[in-house]
């Protein structure tokens, strides 16, 4: 049975640029409200809609800030 | 199952800091560094290639690219990434080189290599980022600074009057017979960046099948640097930098050039091959066993440029060498070939020599005037002072070191050419400080010199400098 696919991101690696959100076709990354401890504001998932296409990771500046499966 | 996410060939952690950062890159929000490492390093793991590459970073933003790749590294002086990569990919012509550049590196100080390397066609790829600013010193021109732009150094906006226009690399560099594969693209949007990481890849594949030399240019951002957010400087390079530096392929040979035809093979040296080389080469510089070695000197020759001081003191550095002894020969001149003033420092020792450089010499051979006024006083007491009188009006004034008078000049001119006065003087020199005995000179002098129509003048020229002081001392 093919899962779901889905994003992850690692929100103390992330420095929400934003520029994920921009890319991703569907709009499902989203700007968080709270500070990591490097001080930036990380983008998180709104748990809907990711085809997988990856887009977003390779978007994403920052080696292991998103991580994408498609099953 | 698909699952895009940081490739192997990044390590884990950056030990570059500690606690949590430690798996974080250093490169600022939005920098478009860290696109290309990831897609770089997915293509060295797809192609399975990641064992024996070696990534050369610049010095730039991406400096401690050491930190990031799992691969085998150099860090190059600034601008000669790719003449560092093209030694690696000589030396080791299987290895998988990258050097990876930005545009202060590759189209400022680094011009020459980056235009060589390619009208050579090494077998590299050189990545090239292009954030039209230097980001590591703080955002000052780039030679891609667009016209207009404000950067640290431009602080009204580039000028093309005062400053230059924009250098387009690409466009430059497909004008060479050379090079494979060259393409600009950018890190803009998904389009863009997909379309780079096939740039990427089909360029690390040309080098791999050994086909040849390429130039991907890559459109960045550098928000720190322009002073914007990062989707500002996303949309401000898409708008503005893609005019001026449109995007594209310039050249693709890939499919005309033969797998393996750009390999640069170059056997490696065979050690006997360079010694009998060398034996040829420099015939008798084998050490004379009948000679025992001089003492310990640290000596000094100096004048005008054409009295031929600098062959003054290499004959000298040369007959200890063969002499037995380690020898260090440096010379140091104005910019001009005449009348300029010259000098050459040699060492003669047992042991090996650290610094070349000899700053209280145990002997001084001066020319001219400014010579003896420069370095008169650096003579270490009990040391030797040779000067040739002809070009020297005033008389030394230290009394506690061994002060050696000759005409040397004027004997010179008496034998026809002042161009022996040198040689003169080392006979002088030679009877001053007993450093080897007068055949062993006459025996060795003639390997020395190149002209063999000039060893008999010299033969004579330094057998009446050696006699002139012998005769003194004795009387
Ligand atoms: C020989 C030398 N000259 C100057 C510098 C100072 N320097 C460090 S980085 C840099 C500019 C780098 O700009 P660029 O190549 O565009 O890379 P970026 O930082 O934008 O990635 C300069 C001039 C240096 N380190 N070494
Ligand atoms: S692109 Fe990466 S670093 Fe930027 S906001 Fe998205 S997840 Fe964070
Ligand atoms: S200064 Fe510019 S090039 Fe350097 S890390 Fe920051 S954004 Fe990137």
């Amino acid at each position: 049975m093919a899962g779901v696919p889905y994003l992850e991101v690692a929100s103390e690696l992330c420095k929400g640029c934003e520029l994920c959100m921009g890319v991703c076709p569907k709009q499902c990354i989203a700007i968080g409200d709270k500070l990591n401890s490097a001080s930036y504001r990380p983008v998180y998932y709104t748990g809907e809609n990711c085809t997988g296409c990856g887009l977003c990771f390779y978007a994403c500046p920052e080696p292991g800030a998103i991580r994408v499966v498609k099953p | 199952m698909k699952v895009y996410e940081k490739p192997n060939a990044l390590y884990g952690t950056f030990e570059r800091k500690t606690g949590p950062a430690l798996e974080s890159t250093h490169y600022c929000q939005g920098c478009s560094h860290g696109n290309v490492h990831k897609m770089i390093a997915e293509a060295l793991v797809d192609f399975g290639v990641q064992d024996r590459t070696v990534f050369v970073s610049p010095v730039g933003c991406a400096v401690f690219g050491f930190y990031y790749f799992d691969t085998g590294h150099i860090q190059a002086a600034h601008g000669r990434a790719p003449a560092v990569a093209t030694g690696i990919k000589r030396a080791n012509p299987n290895s998988i080189v990258l050097s990876y550049q930005g545009d202060g590196d590759l189209a400022a100080i680094g011009t020459a290599e980056t235009i060589h390397a390619a009208n050579r066609g090494e077998n590299i790829t050189v990545i090239f980022i292009n954030n039209a600013i230097y980001g590591m010193t703080g955002g000052q021109m780039a030679p891609t600074t667009l016209i207009e732009q404000h950067t640290t150094t431009t602080p009204g906006g580039r000028v093309e009057g005062i400053h230059g226009n924009p250098i387009r690399m690409c466009e430059m560099i497909s004008t060479l017979t050379a090079p494979t594969y060259v393409e600009r693209v950018a890190i803009g949007n998904s389009k863009h960046i997909m379309k780079a990481r096939k740039a990427i890849r089909k360029a690390l594949q040309i080098q791999i099948e050994g086909r040849g030399y390429s130039f991907i240019e890559i459109l960045s951002t550098c928000p720190s640097g322009w002073k914007m957010t990062p989707p500002d400087a996303r949309d401000w390079m898409l708008e503005h930098m893609t005019k001026v530096f449109p995007l594209g392929v310039f050249k693709d040979e890939s499919k005309a050039r033969e797998p393996g035809s750009w390999d640069r093979v170059i056997k490696p040296f065979e050690p006997e091959a360079v010694g009998a080389y060398l034996k040829d080469f420099v015939g008798a510089t084998v050490a004379d066993p009948s000679q025992s070695k001089p003492q310990e000197m640290h000596c000094k020759f100096a004048g005008f440029g054409g009295q031929g001081i600098l062959t003054m003191g290499l004959f000298w550095a040369q007959l200890a060498m063969r002499a037995g002894s380690k020898v260090s020969w440096i010379p140091s001149y104005g910019p001009e070939m005449r009348g300029g003033t010259a000098n050459c420092q040699v060492n003669i020792a047992d042991e090996r020599i650290g610094t070349p450089l000899v700053e209280e010499p145990t002997m001084l051979a001066v020319m001219n005037q400014p010579s003896l006024e420069k370095f008169e006083a650096e003579v270490v007491p009990g040391g030797v002072l040779l000067v040739d009188t002809s070009m020297v009006k005033t008389a030394p004034t230290r009394t506690d070191i061994k002060t050696v008078l000759i005409p040397a000049s004027e004997m010179a001119n008496q034998m026809g050419t002042s161009k022996v006065a040198n040689v003169i003087l080392l006979g002088a020199l030679t009877a001053a400080t007993d450093a080897f005995p007068f055949e062993y000179v006459i025996k060795t002098l003639p390997e020395l010199i190149k002209k063999k129509s000039l060893v008999e003048m010299n033969i004579e020229a330094f057998t009446r400098g050696y006699q002139y002081v012998r005769e003194q001392q004795n009387g």
